[in-house]
């Protein structure tokens, strides 16, 4: 009986150790190109600009709000429209990601879709000051019609 | 000042460090070990390697914004937590949520708690010495997570809950890569059945071993697997449903051995039980909305409120007093890890070492848990 | 056909052609020193890579795949980084004891080597009390951990020590008895005679059931005696952290390492020498054609091949089963294995004399 349990574990590794095509391993670095993730795969904040270099960021700061660790911070500016009104629009949208937590919140905050997780989840830097982020582009506005 | 203690006393007893630094402690877990030969004397837990004041942090935030936090407690179990948080928001908003909401919370906790025992009986035969265990437990674990990423967009902590009921819909593929994972789980189950169950050195290392009698489980308010293991009905979803629990099939699991292979047993019919759960539920996912409508900004009424869930480990209970503000006044996690390692040392006592580390595999520590 | 024994034979004619005879055997000494040397070096890194190449495969993973094809050179380029590091030593430890038991260590595994039979008449050391020259050294290998243990200043350090000196010199006594067992079919201690003696077939195969009760028993006293699981208390990772080499480090923890593998080849060549007939090929009665085909294998492939066999069974055990406890391990030794033993061994002389074995 004892013995018939031992054997009966070798067996199972033993299945193993003939079976190689169980194996599980990925072999991450060279499997670059062809990892696979799920859309909602949570990487880090970017702001996707469109190919004028306009973004959707109206400067309102709910996600700065939502965030629970001060992990964005939106330096606003007043602007002058092209009709001559004034207006609030964005100067720098930081985005501090040593802090981030990846919870989601921003994006479900942002009432504009401004802002998005992308998939590079490859974060590691060798100075810190790296990790401090401007999402928007120099130069860019805001999509028309985004209020 | 105090002179130093000698190493080894008159009486031949001497004091060991287990821990922080311990590959069988599974974290910053201290124990001091006094020990006379390999016989266990006294353990004496020390804590507070890990602590990060989540329970004030949590009063510093906003009501959608704590619960994040309660992912990093006890980590294997992040939905559960997320899901307590959520509740007792809701019971202080008097916030009925939507059916696919609840269905679809069941389900992503009986996965997690499936991943969470699949981690711990990989983790327990590390512990006892047998490392293949760890790579089976995994490689189902891992189709779990996958679920999980496709779905909430995160591995381990999902913060898939929000007030109200939950963040985004199921991914279309969710319904799929469950009756997938079901379906290869049925195969790989029998496989831990025949590494660890029946196998004549695990019985041995853990029948009659880590004795803890059903007073001592109830004075030392232990929950979840550890209780059960002790003959003590206490599933909180029995007991106390929530979400929906009431509407589906399932037993409570329950051992009368008080050692570590009831506890054993009872975890690993637990995750039958889930299997059984999910089968029941991942075809009839009712169509509805997955968010009742809320607030953006969330005010508790004054008041005291209190919830809890089964979590992997045992009962979570989420103790919140609001005054009327859109922070927390205070919030208390009463976390299963923190009352079931209290049995440890009772549990412990006159063991070899050997043991010691079996025991404590059989408790599923946490210590970010344990901590908070 | 090609063989060791010609080699060697030649060798010692030309140098004995050459110079006197103290001149010869210094210089055969010393190449026989290199060879052993190289052959630990070789060993070493040979099965550090195929235990974890078993090891990753039985665990659905891949294995060291980086250094090398197929990672073959892993095991090398770890002894240079190993040479690399600082032998760090602690404070209030016992310096001369600290530094010498990895060199006892390694010295008994050494020794050990002299009387197997790799091949036909390729020893080093053809004594004629073989056996119990095994069985006395190798005894001697729990003094180096008992050192490393005492000397570390490290609880852990003693525990593991302790723990392994109790494994050792109770599973010492059926590792030796089973040994007997092969003494008393053969007739003898030389390793050379007990290989010869299995010309007609191996003894698992001739010595009836006690053949096989004293190779299975010599299985497990042989795996407790090299501290491998399920009997690696010395070590209990989860337990011990490292058991008796927790402090060591860079070269003197590599010596451990080194000859905690050798031990194993050892082990494995001493259970395939007295069981499984050593470079004896694979004779069945009066099968002449078979037998023919067989011979014409080297009897170093043999000999290879049948140790290897063992040792791929001790990694099998190694990573499929759980530690047991230290008092399971005594209590399996003197409760069961030891009257197991002895009881074979009165049957053995039964067999013996009753003249019933082949």
């Amino acid at each position: 009986m004892a013995i018939k349990s031992l054997v009966s574990g070798m067996r199972l590794t033993g299945y193993y150790f003939t079976h190689h095509k169980e194996i599980l391993t990925q072999e991450y670095p060279d499997n670059r190109e062809t990892l696979t993730f799920g859309e909602r795969f949570r990487g880090e904040v970017v702001m996707p600009h469109d190919e004028n270099n306009e973004h959707r960021c109206t400067g309102c700061t709910a996600c700065e709000i939502a965030c629970p660790n001060g992990t964005i911070k939106i330096l606003t500016k007043m602007e002058v429209g092209e009709d001559g009104k004034k207006k609030k629009a964005i100067e720098k949208f930081v985005y501090h990601l040593g802090m981030c937590t990846f919870c989601n919140l921003c994006i479900v905050a942002c009432p504009t879709d401004a802002i998005k997780m992308s998939h590079d989840f490859e974060h590691s830097v060798f100075d810190r000051k790296q990790l401090t982020k401007v999402l928007n582009k120099p130069d860019s506005k805001i999509v028309k019609g985004v209020e | 000042m105090e002179l130093e203690q000698p190493a080894i006393s008159d009486t031949g007893d001497f004091t060991i460090n287990m821990g922080p630094q311990h590959p069988s402690t599974h974290g910053v877990l201290h124990l001091k070990v006094t020990l006379n030969g390999e016989t266990i004397k006294n353990v004496e837990p020390h804590l507070g390697y890990i602590h990060r004041s989540i329970e004030k942090m949590s009063e510093a935030s906003t009501y959608r914004n704590f619960i994040y936090l309660t992912s990093r407690m006890d980590y294997l179990s992040a939905h559960m937590n997320n899901q307590a948080c959520a509740m007792v928001v809701e019971k202080g908003l008097q916030l009925e949520i939507p059916p696919r909401a609840k269905v679809i919370r069941m389900l992503m906790s009986e996965l997690t708690r499936l991943a969470s025992h699949q981690l711990w009986w990989g983790a327990l035969g590390l512990d006892l010495g047998a490392i293949t265990p760890y790579f089976l437990g995994f490689r189902d674990r891992e189709e779990i997570l996958d679920i999980f990423e496709e779905t909430c967009g995160a591995r381990l902590t999902m913060n898939y809950n929000v007030p109200g009921g939950l963040m985004y819909d199921i991914h279309p593929n969710f319904v799929g890569k469950v009756k997938t994972f079901l379906k290869n789980f049925e195969d790989h189950l029998p496989e831990y059945k025949q590494l660890l169950t029946g196998n004549i050195i695990f019985e041995e290392r853990t029948k009659g071993v880590g004795i803890l009698t059903p007073e001592d489980a109830l004075s030392f308010g232990c929950t979840g697997a550890v209780a059960r293991g002790s003959g003590i009905s206490c599933d909180v979803r029995k007991w106390n449903p929530y979400d929906g629990y009431e509407t589906v099939q399932f037993e409570e699991p329950m051992e009368t051995g008080c050692d570590c292979y009831s506890r054993y047993v009872v975890r690993i019919r637990e995750m039958e039980e889930s299997v059984k759960i999910i089968e029941q539920l991942i075809d009839n996912i009712p169509e509805g909305e997955f968010q009742a409508k809320t607030k953006v900004v969330l005010k508790v009424p004054k008041g005291e409120y209190y919830t809890r869930v089964e979590t992997a480990r045992g009962e979570l209970g989420v103790y919140l007093v609001s005054d009327g503000s859109s922070n927390p006044y205070r919030i208390k996690y009463r976390s299963p890890g923190f009352s079931n390692l209290a049995a440890l040392n009772t549990m412990a006592k006159g063991n070899k070492i050997g043991d010691l580390v079996a025991i404590m595999a059989t408790l599923d520590l946490v210590i970010p848990d344990i901590d908070r | 056909m090609f063989s060791f024994y010609d080699i060697s034979n030649s060798i010692h004619q030309w140098l004995s052609s050459q110079m006197g005879s103290t001149a010869v055997m210094l210089i055969e000494m010393a190449i026989v020193g290199v060879l052993a040397i190289s052959l630990f070096a070789f060993l070493g890194l040979l099965l550090v890579y195929m235990e974890r190449k078993v090891a990753a495969f039985m665990q659905l993973r891949l294995g060291p795949n980086r250094v090398g094809w197929k990672g073959t050179l892993q095991t090398l380029a770890d002894t240079i980084k190993l040479l690399f590091k600082e032998g760090f030593s602690p404070d209030a430890s016992d310096k001369f004891l600290f530094n010498f038991a990895p060199i006892l260590v390694i010295v008994v595994a050494m020794l050990l080597l002299a009387p197997i039979p790799f091949a036909k008449g390729f020893q080093i050391y053809d004594i004629n009390i073989g056996v119990f020259y095994i069985s006395a050294v190798s005894s001697i290998g729990v003094i180096g951990i008992l050192m490393a243990g005492w000397s570390s200043n490290n609880k852990y350090s003693l525990l593991g020590a302790m723990r392994s000196g109790a494994q050792i010199v109770s599973y010492e006594l059926s590792a030796g008895l089973s040994l007997v067992v092969i003494v008393a079919f053969s007739g003898s201690m030389s390793l050379t005679q007990i290989v010869q003696s299995q010309a007609d077939g191996w003894w698992i195969f001739k010595g009836h059931i006690p053949a096989m009760i004293a190779f299975v028993i010599f299985i497990i006293a042989g795996t407790a005696e090299l501290n491998r699981a399920p009997f690696d208390f010395a070590e209990a990772e989860s337990e011990l952290t490292a058991g008796f080499h927790t402090e060591y480090t860079g070269m003197r923890f590599a010596m451990f390492f080194l000859a905690e593998y050798i031990n194993m080849f050892i082990m494995a060549a001493v259970g395939a020498t007295l069981f499984l007939g050593g470079w004896m090929p694979l004779h069945f009665g009066n099968l002449s054609g078979f037998n023919h085909i067989m011979d014409f294998i080297p009897h170093i492939v043999w000999f290879m091949g049948k140790t290897f066999f063992l040792i791929f069974v001790l990694m099998w055990f190694r990573w499929t089963f759980p530690r047991l406890r230290i008092d399971q391990l005594l209590t399996l030794e003197w409760k069961y294995l030891m009257p197991i033993s002895l009881f074979n061994l009165l049957l053995v002389a039964l067999v013996v004399i009753k003249g019933w074995h082949f």
